[in-house]
């Protein structure tokens, strides 16, 4: 097996260009994704290589994007969706609610909507202000469209090729603090990565630790502080946030027998909340402490000079481990 | 109406008639065209989308049938869009153009179905591409603008419409399908019927342009305004834009001013917001076309017994069909959300069953 090593926005580039080589039903369409090869690269060259058919630069309109994606994904295309940034879906948010996942329940299957929607997310960059929302929770209480949200570039290419497989539509979040920090070998061939299947990043024995996104560097630091202190840390990475792997957070909660949620959304209905009902489903029993969260703040993310104190930080989360620990 | 609006706009934008209040031809141009055979296509498709239309009425009166929307009055302007259609090109309703999907080919009984609550309304005859109504409004007007997209990149001459009324060109999804659609440049038809209120508010309170139709400029984009009214006008003009976007000319925006001369929707009272001498002026675009028919020797009073009788017993097989329909079936609230159930929601599908069979016990 041929590998190369890649960053997590070079995996994207990668996964679209094998899928945009193997079928000409596929087609990009966002602002600024063709000669400029978008704001981060994701579809650097593939507008050279497939043509401005294929690598479309749409108008500044992005329920024009996801409405027509709609008809193209209805009327025999597979559209991949630039939303530059998740900040910027809201003008989509209709279409996305009220057509692209319902569109298959109202006609009872007969019209369906094999579209993915790539959108960058979360803060940490120093971006500007809107640019760094974490809305997943906008989407996974929508009935009718997956989520997805990898953290490394191996998983990158595999879930954005699974979510192109599948043929419904699918929300793929891609952490812009992870886009250039990671690097590592990468299989240049075809794969996926089954969608819904979370995965053990770090396996210890006291606390799980559940994240996804730029979050896991957050729990593996603190994971690894807490391992000075003599406390194993099994790291969750769900990678899929609907459907959410439920059975893989349960056997290792049911190992440690205690839980902290990483996420950086706000925590108000956050989707830790669900994973703690889904903790309180399948090992109530089992639990030995209370569920810590640790979570964005109930208010809209910062501009950038006070995004730090908006982030879980390894130091807040190290903070869960000892109470959890010390219940 | 339109009284503080200065002129230009509705002069370069005349509304094009063929036959005028009193069912005579103002545009000879067409004469020729008109034939018996059209005629009658476009009297039995309005007489039996009326006849439709009045018995959903009455059912909704009677229980029979939910809430729904009437479209008495626009009888010419769905018709004589849809008659354009052929087999192949993708309609985007809203939820008052079933007289324009009947027309096209969909289903009464299932339409009568969706209007009392049924999945099974909103699933087109194999074939025909006809879309679920849009219920939020103008989000249609993009899913024509990417269908059509899709039509030019396969190299086919099928066309999209999209039926929106005078509320939905408010809206933002208005401006992004009409720009989409000029930008790519696709086989599509935005028909605006122009039925005079929003629910309740009327057009001079809906926008201060003094034409729906002159907004095509901003698109770059040729428009008409028609007569919605005038059957023919409809038929000729929106003949007109097809034929221009099955020849690779691009969209067209098509503006037929009507009137809805009922109300909303059966829980809607529109004896709150206009008067009832409101549109009393305006000729039905049936009784218009009969006196075309009796002005030019067409009227035929043994063809029209006879296709009265044929469309009143067409109506009463749907109506028999809607109410014996199978009942709905539970597990459909969960069966059409993915291809493949995930775990999560089969598990609520299933707990839910096994309570209902509890229940039954």
């Amino acid at each position: 097996m041929t590998t190369k090593p890649m960053t997590l926005i070079q995996a994207v580039n990668d996964a679209m260009g094998i899928i945009l080589e193997e079928d000409d039903k596929t087609l990009i369409l966002g602002e600024d994704v063709g000669r400029n090869g978008g704001v981060f690269r994701a579809t650097e060259g593939l507008q050279e290589k497939y043509g401005e058919d294929r690598v479309v630069d749409t108008p500044l309109s992005e329920s024009g994007i996801i409405g027509s994606s709609v008809g193209l994904a209805v009327n025999g295309f597979k559209p991949i969706a630039e939303i530059q940034f998740l900040g910027f879906i809201y003008p989509a948010y209709e279409q996305i609610m009220t057509h692209v996942s319902r569109l298959r329940m109202r006609s009872m299957s007969r019209f369906t909507v094999p579209l993915v929607i790539r959108a960058p997310y979360g803060a940490g960059i120093k971006a500007p202000e809107i640019h760094s929302d974490s809305v997943e929770i906008l989407f996974t209480h929508m009935p009718g469209i997956k989520v997805i949200c990898p953290s490394t570039p191996y998983d990158a290419k595999g879930l954005l090729i699974a979510a192109m497989e599948d043929p419904d539509p699918v929300l793929f979040l891609e952490p812009m603090k992870n886009y250039r920090s990671i690097r590592e070998d990468v299989p240049t061939e075809r794969y996926s990565i089954e969608i819904g299947k979370g995965k053990i990043v770090e396996e210890g024995s006291d606390v799980t630790i559940i994240a996804w996104g730029a979050m896991i560097t957050i729990a593996q630091k603190a994971a690894a502080e807490a391992a000075k202190n003599g406390i194993s840390c099994e790291v969750l990475d769900l990678r899929t946030l609907y459907p959410i792997d439920r059975a893989l957070i349960a056997e290792s909660v049911q190992k440690t027998t205690r839980a902290i949620i990483v996420h950086e959304a706000h925590q108000t209905s956050g989707l830790g909340n669900d994973i703690v009902s889904i903790i309180n489903d399948t090992s109530f029993l089992f639990m030995r402490a209370p569920i810590e969260r640790v979570t964005g703040f109930d208010v809209p993310v910062p501009f950038f000079t006070l995004e730090e104190h908006y982030l879980p930080t390894p130091a807040r989360v190290v903070e869960s481990i000892e109470k959890v620990m010390n219940f | 109406m339109g009284t503080k609006y200065p002129k230009q706009k509705t002069e370069k934008y005349p509304k094009q008639q063929v036959i005028d209040d009193r069912g005579n031809i103002v545009n000879e141009a067409y004469a020729e065209e008109i034939t018996e055979e059209l005629v009658r296509k476009l009297y039995y498709n309005m007489i039996r989308i009326r006849t439709f239309d009045r018995r959903a009425i009455n059912l909704h009166r009677q229980g029979r049938l939910g809430t729904y929307a009437p479209f008495e009055g626009q009888e010419a302007a769905q018709v004589g869009s849809a008659l354009a259609l052929k087999e192949g090109d993708w309609v985007f309703p809203t939820y008052r153009d079933h007289g324009a999907t009947i027309t096209f080919g969909a289903d009464m009984a299932k339409t009568y179905l969706y209007w009392n609550g049924r999945l099974e309304g909103c699933v087109p005859p194999q074939g025909k591409n006809i879309f679920p109504p849009a219920v939020p409004i103008a989000t249609q007007i993009i899913h024509a603008a990417g269908a059509a997209w899709a039509e030019k990149r396969k190299g086919s001459n099928n066309v999209a419409i999209a039926y929106f009324g005078d509320g939905a060109t408010s809206e933002g999804d208005f401006h992004e399908g009409l720009n989409f659609a000029s930008v790519f440049q696709v086989p599509a038809i935005f028909f605006n019927q122009n039925n005079g209120y929003a629910i309740s508010v009327p057009i001079e309170k809906q926008m201060n342009s003094e034409t729906i139709a002159q907004k095509a400029v901003a698109y770059g984009m040729p428009s008409v305004r028609i007569d919605g009214n005038d059957c023919f006008a409809v038929y000729f003009e929106v003949q007109k834009a097809f034929e221009r976007a099955r020849s690779g000319q691009g969209p067209t925006l098509v503006e037929a001013v009507t009137w809805r001369k009922g109300a909303h929707t059966t829980a809607d009272d529109p004896s709150k917001y206009r008067e009832k001498e409101e549109g009393e002026a305006i000729v039905d675009p049936v009784e218009r076309l009969e006196l075309f028919m009796k002005n030019n020797n067409y009227w035929d009073e043994n063809w029209i017994a006879d296709i009265q009788e044929e469309i009143t017993a067409e109506i009463d097989a749907a109506v028999a069909t809607m109410e014996s329909f199978p009942k709905a079936n539970v597990e459909d609230v969960f069966n059409h959300v993915f291809e493949e159930m995930p775990d999560q929601l089969a598990e609520q599908k299933n707990a839910y069953l096994n309570h209902l069979g509890r229940q039954s016990l």
